[in-house]
């Protein structure tokens, strides 16, 4: 098995609150994980370290062999850290799309941008622009696809559900192949009913290349679909394992709690 | 009741409308003649005061979001007096200031209304920009962020159309406002489009083109009122 991420002791604070304290945990490539823990634990700000939204004040991110992030060597420039954000995709709550483009141009907007860039960095042709165009328009027709959308292609945002948008989303977070792919509590923003076709889409992604870490409330989904979970209160994971261990075992305190509480508020 | 106050309101009618004496043709003509001068020239104040004031204030919109303390704070200080004195003392005092504090030849007229008028209407575009890039959630900058582009495509492929949809009602207002505000104009006797009535008023004895006036300005605000609409309802294939 080979390792695509290592986290190693990971700090970040706000003020003088400690929001993560020694996170460190490995993933191996096509392992999915799920983050548990109640609210205000870190869980969201671990994330957005990682796709480097907010940078951490201490320890090292590795992907691949490649250093995301090392304190040691202070801050990166605005270049470097476009292109280390790109190993991560990150799907958000609210899903954040952009209103203003349809479905298909969601997708698109930014490999067409990255593909330009690159094109004009290696002297490229404007015809071998075009072909990676159209490569990039056929791959997202077939996300689309992948994702139940393809008849949506030319909606607005505004014109979908919630967990349409959340799809749309998901695949646009796709198109740009990361290594590893985030989702922040992607449900959490929908109607109940509509919470059902979204996991089924994310549970879908599961294969051995697709390496995924997800926030999430939705214990079942969790335990159904994560190889590793990893239970975090107070920015300590408190935590980690297999779910029969963690869901079956709960060795601390603060778990068993969080548990019962789970089950309390069903 | 009613009928005999509607018939006394009727009565008044009458007589103020008999009491207007209708211009003969010529007059009409003269007066329509010298009044479009003077709507040149408010024309003119406006479209250079767009087109001055639309990107300064767009550039007073970064000074009052910097993130350099001093910055912020002048820019900030700037836009507060500028928008909480009248326009018209500062029209006066753009003109005549130079000569009076600096003891040297001042602007022209025309100039030192139109300069006057780009930073005060700076000032406001720039709040209204403001609002609008604060409107945008942080969870679209950062939705561009992970996926890898740029500050400045972030800016202009994502942001600015947005910032364009949601500022379009507060600017057609302001704009609408512009096109009355130049007949402040006049106080240091740029004979636009009101002074230029108030002169025939003064040479002809004749009171009715203080009236016609107001069609003009009902027809450039109208045209105004239309075009924006039009942006709007372009814009109105998405929300958000
Ligand atoms: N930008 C910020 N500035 C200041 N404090 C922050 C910031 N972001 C998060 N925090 C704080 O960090 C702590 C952890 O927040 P975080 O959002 O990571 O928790 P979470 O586990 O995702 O919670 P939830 O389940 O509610 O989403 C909270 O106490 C929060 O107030
Ligand atoms: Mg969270």
């Amino acid at each position: 098995m080979e390792t695509v991420l290592k986290v190693e002791n990971l700090c970040k604070s706000f003020d003088k609150e400690q929001v993560l304290k020694n996170v460190s945990f490995e993933l191996e490539k096509g392992e999915v994980l799920a983050i548990i823990g109640s609210s205000g634990g870190g869980k969201t700000t671990l994330l957005r370290c990682l796709n480097q939204l907010v940078i951490p004040d201490g320890g090292k991110i590795t992907v691949n062999d490649d250093v995301i992030f090392d304190a040691e060597l202070g801050k990166e420039n605005e270049k470097n850290l476009r292109t280390k954000r790109l190993h991560f995709g990150l799907v958000f709550q609210q899903f954040n799309l952009f209103p203003q483009y349809n479905v298909f141009n969601n997708l698109t907007l930014a490999a067409r941008l990255l593909a330009k860039e690159k094109n004009s960095k290696n002297k490229g042709s404007s015809e071998d622009l075009k072909k990676e165009y159209a490569r990039i328009d056929s791959e997202a027709e077939k996300i689309l696809e992948r994702v139940g959308l393809k008849e949506k292609m030319k909606a607005y945002p505004c014109e979908l559900s919630g967990g349409q948008q959340q799809r749309v989303a998901i695949a646009r977070a796709l198109i740009l192949h990361p290594d590893i792919l985030c989702f922040d509590e992607p449900t959490s923003a929908l109607d109940p009913e509509l919470t059902g076709e979204v996991l089924r889409v994310i549970e879908g992604l599961k294969s051995k290349d697709n390496t995924m870490i997800i926030v999430t409330h939705e214990m079942e989904f969790a335990r159904r679909v994560a190889g590793k979970i990893i239970f975090i209160a107070d920015g300590i994971i408190e935590e980690m394992g297999t779910p029969e261990e963690v869901f079956e075992n709960p060795k601390s305190e603060k778990l068993k709690n969080f548990f019962s509480k789970s089950v309390e508020k069903l | 009741m009613a009928e005999a106050f509607l018939v006394k309101i009727w009565n008044f009618i009458i007589q103020f409308v008999s009491g207007i004496n209708l211009p003969d043709f010529k007059t009409f003509c003269e007066v329509t003649l010298q009044l479009l001068d003077g709507f040149k020239l408010t024309l003119l104040i406006f479209a250079v005061t767009l087109a001055g004031a639309l990107p300064l204030g767009l550039l007073i919109t970064f000074g009052s979001m910097s993130k350099i303390k001093i910055i912020k704070g002048l820019t900030k200080g700037f836009v507060w007096v500028i928008r909480g004195t009248p326009l018209m003392l500062q029209i006066i005092l753009v003109f005549y200031g130079p000569g009076l504090i600096f003891k040297i030849d001042g602007l022209n007229r025309l100039p030192a209304v139109i300069i006057a008028f780009i930073i005060n209407y700076a000032c406001y575009f720039s709040e209204i920009y403001r609002g609008g890039i604060e409107s945008i959630s942080q969870g679209q900058y950062e939705a561009g962020q992970v996926l890898g582009m740029t500050k400045t495509q972030i800016f202009f492929r994502i942001i600015l159309a947005q910032v364009i949809k949601r500022i379009i009602p507060p600017m057609g207002n302001e704009i609408i406002t512009l096109v009355k505000d130049t007949s402040l104009a006049r106080v240091v006797s740029c004979v636009e489009l009101l002074k230029a009535a108030q002169e025939i008023v003064g040479l002809k004895a004749i009171i009715w083109p203080i009236f016609y006036i107001g069609a003009f300005y009902l027809l450039f605000t109208g045209v105004l009122t239309i075009v924006f609409g039009k942006i709007e309802k372009k814009l109105d294939y998405y929300k958000g």
